[in-house]
């Protein structure tokens, strides 16, 4: 675990970069991880990061299929919104652990 | 009399079964269990027979062989669940009352959710092997095949048996050198994970056997429909890989009674404490192995282990103690790799499969993460034990809690 200077905020990371708490999230933080990702941030992009963090705060699993049910974006929108692993894009960008596939 | 209600008399309910009416007194504690269908599958079997080395006489037998005396037997689909009036309605019209219930209505495969998989290639181009049907099917197309392109896919996570997919690849490799067509045969794995498997070491493991065996991987791969007139699956994100034939494992669902019921996930799979086994929802309620949402693998191996620590809590909360028996998430899987060997990989909730012996430390016989004939036997006798000693709840010499000994880190 490492300590990173993101949009002026210091938050704890992991080795892939993904937030270890949540709490450290901002807006800004978001856009500077969006950034490096080569991902804008729209209102769109910020109504899924809500809802992710939402539901990851609620001890919900998250799944494509979950967040494409959601009422906010299918799942061709999801990964038009964050392409290439939309969920471990976007989950990174929420601020929240990356998500773990069970199998 | 107090009454217990077990749904699903397959691996799990028939497990339960055995192991309660074993110890519960007869004149005080009624044990019924219901399912719908009265042949009890082999599931492990499937994957062995559209190569021919099992036939349907191999992977079943009728479930009633495996209910103790003792217990009532009701052959019916579930309407509905009404956990607050601690009630199971029947499609008959029964209704049956309980005190405690178990639910053990495992997963299916829902080949509905995926636009074009069920359509005109279905059971001509267009197979799954977790079902009888399509196995045999698959038995039959393969027979007359002359080669092209064999295409594995998998839906959507979490499925069934998650070695199995491995497994068939393994085994078709196998299969058509077997029959000298091998070179004549493309074979693809077609995944949404980002590699062969989930974790690190077992995925580098099973990514140098496909890179032997000259397999073809694709990850990351999410499927939206497949094109029948193409003869190809498209992703969400618009890529496209080209089949002859084409082995799905469908989207698995839990069943479709917990959506009525109010009781699933968005898979139909129930909430359930990962640790105690215990219903979310309803504290007289348990819930074991495929239809419980567990961050852990669908596969027999985890129902049994599972049913150690949901017997040992339910009895707990039968005599009104706390409880303490906890799940790990063990699972155990034995993986064919083809030509007469085979891998094993043994993990938890928190540990990812390592390599190493077992289930002695240092002896083994079987090798974790290794290809070895002697793991092979072990699926090969696997059956038998199934049917003769994990079905009955019989004590079988591995301990349902993962041990780290004889694991390498």
């Amino acid at each position: 675990m490492a300590t990173k200077n993101i949009a002026g905020v210091n938050v704890d990371v992991n080795e892939e970069g993904y937030l270890t708490d949540p709490s450290q999230w901002t807006k800004e933080v978001a856009a500077e991880i969006a950034k490096e990702e080569g991902i804008e941030l729209t209102d769109k992009h910020f109504e899924v990061l809500n809802y992710l963090r939402d539901e990851n705060e609620k001890g919900n699993v998250l799944t494509i299929r979950k967040v494409g049910k959601s009422g906010i974006t299918d799942i061709k929108g999801l990964y038009t919104l964050f392409p290439g692993g939309p969920l471990k894009k976007s989950s990174k960008i929420a601020g929240i652990p990356k998500p773990t596939s069970c199998v | 009399m107090k009454k217990i209600l077990i749904l699903g008399g397959g691996t799990g309910g028939t497990i339960m079964c055995n192991k309660l009416r074993n110890v519960l007194d007869r004149e005080e504690w009624d044990i019924t269990v219901v399912d719908q269908f009265k042949t009890h599958y082999y599931q492990p079997g499937f994957l062995f027979i559209p190569f021919g080395i099992y036939n349907k006489n191999d992977v079943i037998k009728p479930k009633s062989d495996f209910f103790p005396p003792g217990v009532n037997v009701i052959y019916s689909k579930i309407e509905l669940i009404e956990g607050e009036k601690n009630q199971v309605k029947l499609a008959n019209g029964q209704i049956l009352k309980y005190d405690y219930m178990i639910i053990a209505t495992g997963t299916e495969t829902s080949p509905d959710e995926t636009p074009g998989l069920k359509d005109k290639l279905w059971y001509k181009e267009i197979f799954d092997f977790y079902t009888i049907e399509g196995a045999l099917a698959l038995r039959e197309f393969f027979k007359t095949w002359e080669g092209g392109k064999l295409v594995l896919n998998i839906a959507e996570l979490p499925f069934k048996c998650p070695v199995a997919p491995l497994e068939f690849v393994f085994l078709a490799d196998a299969y058509f050198h077997g029959l000298g067509m091998r070179d004549k045969v493309d074979i693809t794995y077609v995944t949404p994970l980002p590699g062969a498997f989930t974790k690190p070491r077992a995925t580098k493991m099973l990514s140098g056997l496909m890179e032997e065996k000259n397999i073809k991987v694709i990850p990351e791969f999410y499927l939206e429909h497949v094109d029948n007139d193409a003869k190809k699956i498209v992703s969400y994100d618009g890529q496209e890989v080209p089949f002859d034939v084409l082995t799905i494992i469908p989207v698995n669902k839990g069943n479709d009674v917990m959506e009525r019921s109010g009781l699933g996930d968005d898979l139909n799979f129930v909430p359930t404490d990962k640790y105690t086994l215990r219903s979310e929802k309803f504290e007289n309620v348990f819930v074991l192995g495929d239809a419980a949402n567990l961050p852990t693998s669908k596969a027999g191996a985890v129902v049994h282990f599972g049913a150690e620590v949901l017997f040992e809590n339910l009895m707990s909360a039968i005599e009104g103690r706390p409880l303490l028996a906890k799940f790990d998430g063990h699972a155990n899987c034995y993986i064919e790799t083809g030509f007469g060997k085979g891998s094993i990989i043994d993990f938890n909730y928190d540990t990812e499969p390592l390599p190493g012996s077992f289930p002695l430390p240092g002896v083994g016989p079987f090798g974790l993460l290794q290809n070895t004939r002697f793991n092979h036997y072990g699926k090969v006798i696997f059956r038998w034990v199934y049917w003769h000693i994990l079905l009955r709840g019989k004590e079988m010499p591995i301990s349902n809690e993962m041990s780290m000994a004889g694991k390498k880190l």
